[in-house]
């Protein structure tokens, strides 16, 4: 069968979307990310079931584990139709944009054939249980442990940081499964049922008061051998896929997005009607500010057309999409902050009616996770450097060592 | 330079780098640096033999023929240039030439035309007066009918080649709008005053029209009408200047980054240190930005995108705050070197900040930039 034209596609999709998915309630965002309830999560699912119904869920993946095998070009037009409409933007990340991507790349026809086309119904949502308390930018320094027990692997230790893996069905979990190999080559990367007896979910509510995030407790957990991912011993091939995707999610360059926030990213619309409701479209410095964060937006876009070609040409190397993720994260940073000067005093003391400028306070506190999830801009910094620049890689003390004898936290003070 | 050049823009950029790099060395421009005009006028002949002048320039009147794709070859010519440092009123030559080519009068295009394809003549553009302010909405200089034609008179200034133009196209106020004036350098109560400048070889002058009488001939474009001209002008001249920009600041981070390899302190490549890396990741990261918003601006006019003014404005004034920066930070990479006047770097220095300032301020375009998001609902403004 010959692929769709964009167009054709696009005047498909605008009349489907009319016809079946409800309209966003005028100027609300379309992404509250302050308060995603269980509600909100079952509201998800039923749309991107809806969607899947339709013919327009999983665009850009393969026909054969359910999507629909079309091209980003038809992705972006759909991105584009959908945004007057309420849409399942749950999904997009780490779901649609990191881990099925992951496994469409590393997992067996197995897992691809089981666990795909339940994502893309609608039917399962994913985290990912990466970082531990004792780091997050050393991914590789994994101290979570698998062992063989014969017939299972058996998971102990924590991981941290997992959006919302309270509602959320499996994770894709990165475990060391042998101490006395060097570090990257004693970890293996595992799917792993979150609401089982062994799993204990501990939500964490964070320094804006919203509760995304979550820490796991793993006592014996058993996971069956067919749930690795790629091979034993071999997770650090398919964490690095993982990464790689992450990148493309948080840059904003991943094909695989269906809608977005509209309000946080794509447009400047927030802050506008932030100013004139502030009585400041006349002021100098307010007009500065909001040009900036157009000029940024629109620069961040053109720079992820940019990258991507170069990496599509071979210009750039893969590993490019660090450019976009330290892009996006100081960009989001003085987004943040030119939303809270505009806000005011609004932002640090209001009626309790007349709350809606207070997000701009809680989004300054909270300003600084824009250059931390999804890889640190620091670790960004070391990529772009090392990796596109060829400079010299850090000194590490642990290369070469059994990881057994890598020296590690010696307090766990947390203030 | 986008990442997916077509096979002739490639050859374009090829053949632009080997003129560029055999002609005019950066030490050549050194040179020149004592030359009055800042370019040798029979270097320019064999530059505009390459095509430079006439990249704007419909078939018919001798030109490149490319259509509005020009302005994709004059972004990777002004890069180019960017990248050397390099002298010559290329930029303004081709913009009026494309005007004339665009809407000048059929004299125009048979006379001045083609003196400026084959760069026997120099064109440039009187725009700004004097004020802050660029936009072509600043324009204040009047043009009065007369029983024998117009009369010009007001100041232009600073105006980019004007000691070496042979002829000006002038923009001034008539007839309720903006009208354009191809008048030659020459003619009586024309005052040319040449300035001192910031870059070495780009040079700037004080352009006086006292009572200039010209002909109805002399108009370009309709008259009282001009406004769309006069705002493709100012986007191309924005988007040149970003390319340019960024051309300059890519090839300082090259060279900057070579010597971060070759310099060691305490036993150690400069190259090693995280601290140096992780500004190298910024500047990295700016770059490419410059790179991508400069070229999307110019494939938007090449695309006569109504989005193109918006876009010209955005890569002006993102480029405008972040080229500078990006070799100001390389000069902190060099240490002492770096603010001598033997290391080449402030010449690059010199252009991007002289690019930052002319057709515009980073302000001035962030403030067009507001007005379109406040003040005209969903709406272009010029």
């Amino acid at each position: 069968m010959s692929t769709e034209s964009v167009e054709d596609f696009r005047a498909r999709a605008r009349e489907w979307l009319a016809a079946n998915m409800p309209r966003r309630a005028p100027g609300a965002p379309a992404w509250n990310a302050m308060d995603v309830s269980e509600e909100d999560a079952a509201r998800a699912r039923e749309l991107q079931r809806k969607l899947y119904d339709g013919g327009f869920a999983g665009l850009c993946y393969p026909r054969e584990y359910g999507g629909q095998g079309l091209t980003p070009a038809h992705q972006r037009a759909f991105t584009e139709e959908c945004r007057p409409y309420e849409m399942p933007l749950l999904f997009n990340t780490p779901t649609f944009t990191i881990i099925a991507p992951t496994l469409l790349d590393m997992g067996s026809e197995a897992q691809k054939r089981r666990h795909l086309p339940a994502m893309i119904r609608g039917d399962e949502l994913w985290v990912q249980f990466m970082s531990e308390p004792s780091g997050g930018s050393d991914l590789a320094g994994a101290l979570t442990s698998a062992k063989w027990d014969g017939e299972n692997w058996r998971l102990n230790g924590s991981k941290i940081w997992s959006s919302y893996a309270y509602f959320s069905d499996y994770a894709i979990c990165l475990a060391r499964t042998d101490w006395d190999a060097v570090k990257h080559q004693g970890l293996t990367m595992f799917i792993v049922k979150i609401h089982q007896p062994g799993v204990t979910v501990k939500r964490i509510r964070q320094s804006d008061g919203a509760i995304e995030f979550c820490q796991e407790f793993f006592d014996d957990v058993p996971i069956p051998p067919e749930n690795v991912i790629g091979q034993v011993n071999d997770g650090w091939t398919v964490a690095q896929r993982l990464l790689h995707h992450e990148r493309s999610s948080t840059g904003g360059s991943s094909p695989y997005a269906s809608g977005t926030a509209g309000t946080r990213k794509e447009s400047v619309d927030d802050l506008v009607e932030l100013a004139r409701r502030a009585g400041l479209t006349g002021d100098w410095k307010a007009r500065q500010q909001l040009a900036e964060a157009y000029v940024l937006q629109t620069v961040q876009s053109q720079l992820v057309d940019r990258v991507v070609k170069g990496m599509e040409t071979g210009a750039l190397p893969t590993t490019a999409g660090a450019l976009l993720r330290l892009f996006s994260g100081t960009f989001a940073v003085r987004r943040a902050t030119i939303g809270f000067e505009l806000a005011g005093p609004d932002a640090v003391a209001w009626k309790a009616e007349e709350e809606s400028a207070s997000r701009y306070g809680r989004g300054y506190v909270f300003r600084q996770a824009s250059c931390l999830g999804g890889g640190s801009t620091e670790m960004q910094r070391n990529i772009i450097s090392e990796r596109i620049l060829g400079m010299p890689r850090e000194p590490a003390a642990d290369r070469g060592v059994p990881f057994k004898d890598v020296r590690r936290n010696t307090g766990m003070s947390r203030r | 330079m986008h990442f997916d050049p077509s096979e002739e823009q490639q050859l374009f950029l090829d053949s632009t780098r080997r003129f560029l790099e055999a002609e005019t060395p950066v030490s050549t421009v050194r040179q020149l640096a004592e030359h009055a005009g800042g370019f040798d006028r029979s270097w320019w002949q064999r530059a505009a033999a390459l095509g430079w002048a006439s990249l704007l320039v419909a078939e018919a009147d001798g030109g490149a023929g490319l259509g509005d794709e020009g302005a994709i070859y004059l972004g990777i010519l002004a890069e180019e240039m960017g990248r050397l440092v390099s002298p010559g009123p290329v930029l303004p030559s081709a913009i009026v030439a494309g005007t004339l080519s665009r809407c000048g009068r059929t004299g125009q295009r048979h006379e001045a035309l083609p003196a400026l394809i084959s760069g026997e003549r120099v064109a440039t553009w009187c725009l700004a007066e004097g004020g802050r302010r660029w936009s072509p909405g600043a324009v204040a200089m009047k043009a009065e009918r007369t029983p024998r034609g117009i009369r010009l008179s007001g100041l232009k200034t600073p105006v980019e080649a004007g000691d070496g133009a042979d002829l000006l196209l002038v923009t001034a106020r008539s007839d309720g709008g903006l009208s354009q004036f191809l008048v030659p350098a020459d003619s009586p109560g024309v005052t040319v005053e040449p300035l001192e400048g910031l870059d070495l070889v780009r040079r700037f002058a004080e352009v006086r029209f006292d009572d200039v009488e010209v002909p109805e001939s002399a108009l370009v474009g309709r008259c009282g009408d001009a406004a769309a001209d006069v705002e493709r002008q100012f986007q191309l001249a924005m988007a040149l200047a970003s390319a340019e920009s960024a051309g300059a600041a890519g090839r300082v981070l090259e060279f900057t980054l070579e010597w971060a390899f070759d310099r060691f302190s305490f036993g150690r490549p400069l190259a090693s240190y995280q601290a140096l890396k992780h500004r190298f990741a910024d500047m990295k990261t700016w770059s490419e930005a410059c790179h991508a918003t400069a070229s999307a601006a110019l494939a938007a006019i090449a695309a006569g995108d109504p989005a193109a003014g918006r876009l010209a404005r955005i890569a002006k004034s993102y480029t405008g705050d972040h080229a500078p920066e990006i070799i100001q930070d390389c000069v902190q990479m060099h240490g002492g070197i770096g603010v001598t006047w033997e290391h080449d770097i402030h010449l690059y220095l010199r252009r991007v900040a002289t690019n930052r300032t002319m057709y515009g301020e980073p302000a001035e375009h962030r403030e067009a930039i507001a007005a379109m998001l406040l003040d005209v609902a969903g709406g272009e403004a010029a």
